[in-house]
């Protein structure tokens, strides 16, 4: 983001261009993982009998890709609303952590725009927006842009693929492991030291055990809590981690 | 058409999403954290990213078994290599799409 750097960022036409580029510019890697996945759901989603309108306020209610791939499973088995409501709870937990990463950066924000960005917290916008937030030239305004390019995508392509998804090649040129990808190097940017590196470490190998053990996707709750509990007591104890 | 009960079911999945991500940002932003909290926080990201990143890499997520050389591993050493040389995001993500892709075409998965 240098470039935006030497512009004056309180003229408010140009700051609103600048914020506005750089949240879409943010949120390309988001967007181009989403392609393949809410092409796949929006096919899945079209055999198991929604039209392409219930999709999208599926998509537009919920936002919450791995939920949506659950509940479409349920509804074509016939599950009662309680099932998947409370199905739903449970698997999207894990934004409860994140909301509480990111609250740490936003001390005082506009409640109003909090609620907005609320909305459109996910595994993805969570990971690109943090890592944005801790080299502070990152604001709520840009991470607002990011949620919903990244929420628009998702409502396009679900749609998309529940007119004709099956039409197109969806899993061309390796772009089903964008996500990923991403993944991995926003991982690498929140290693910033070794205590973060061995936090890391010991939330993915208790992460891989409890998936073997606990149906769902609880593990990731559950390790992460843990592995970041125990990062805390080493930083105490060994009085590691002075790079913040 | 879109009948009640499906719009019942997607405005309780909405309501039920939508709280746990609204609730701490509400919350905790008003206030002042205790240290240790602040610090249990920072730990959050590098945990829940490498919690759901490392099952994605070395588990089937059909059969919840270890199965080490996938192809999503294989690639994720260079892509990960690549990422700690470069801290480029939008490299990062071409280079993992590209072996992906080659991958894909040539360890006849």
């Amino acid at each position: 983001m240098s470039p935006m750097k030497s512009k004056k960022d309180n003229i408010r036409p140009g700051h609103r261009r600048t914020t506005f580029s750089r949240g879409v510019a943010a949120a390309w890697p988001i967007c181009l993982g989403y392609l393949p996945i809410g092409l796949a759901f929006g096919v899945l989603a079209q055999k198991a009998g929604l039209s392409p309108l219930q999709i999208g306020l599926m998509s537009m209610f919920v936002f919450a890709g791995s939920s949506q791939f659950i509940a479409v499973s349920m509804l074509a088995a016939g599950a009662s609303l309680f099932a998947i409501v409370a199905t739903t709870f449970v698997v999207n937990l894990r934004h409860f952590l994140m909301s509480s990463a990111l609250a740490v950066f936003l001390k005082n924000a506009d409640p109003k725009k909090l609620t907005f960005f609320a909305y459109g917290v996910t595994d993805e916008s969570f990971a690109v927006n943090l890592s944005k937030f801790r080299d502070s030239q990152w604001d709520l305004d840009s991470a607002l842009v990011t949620n919903y390019t990244a929420n628009f995508t998702w409502i396009i392509t679900t749609v998309l693929g529940g007119i004709g998804g099956q039409f197109i090649p969806a899993h061309a040129f390796g772009i089903d492991y964008a996500l990923i990808a991403m993944f991995i190097c926003l991982l690498v940017f929140q290693l910033r030291g070794f205590i973060y590196v061995l936090t890391a470490a010991i939330a993915g190998i208790c992460a891989v055990l409890l998936s073997m053990v606990i149906p769902g996707n609880s593990y990731i709750v559950i390790a992460s809590m843990a592995a970041a509990a125990i990062g805390v007591v080493i930083k105490k104890k060994v009085g590691l981690g002075e790079e913040r | 058409m879109v009948s009640t009960e499906y719009l019942a079911v997607i405005l309780g999945m909405g309501m039920v999403t939508f709280l746990p991500r609204w609730l701490p940002l509400v919350y905790l932003t008003k206030r002042s954290l205790p240290s240790w909290l602040v610090e249990w926080l920072d730990f959050i990201p590098a945990a829940i990213l490498s919690a759901i990143l490392l099952p994605a890499l070395i588990t089937d997520s059909a059969t919840r078994s270890i199965e080490l050389w996938r192809p999503e591993f294989i690639v994720a050493i260079p892509t990960f290599l690549f990422a700690i040389l470069t801290k480029s995001l939008g490299g990062t993500v071409i280079v993992g799409m590209v072996l992906f892709g080659l991958a894909e075409k040539f360890l006849n998965i």
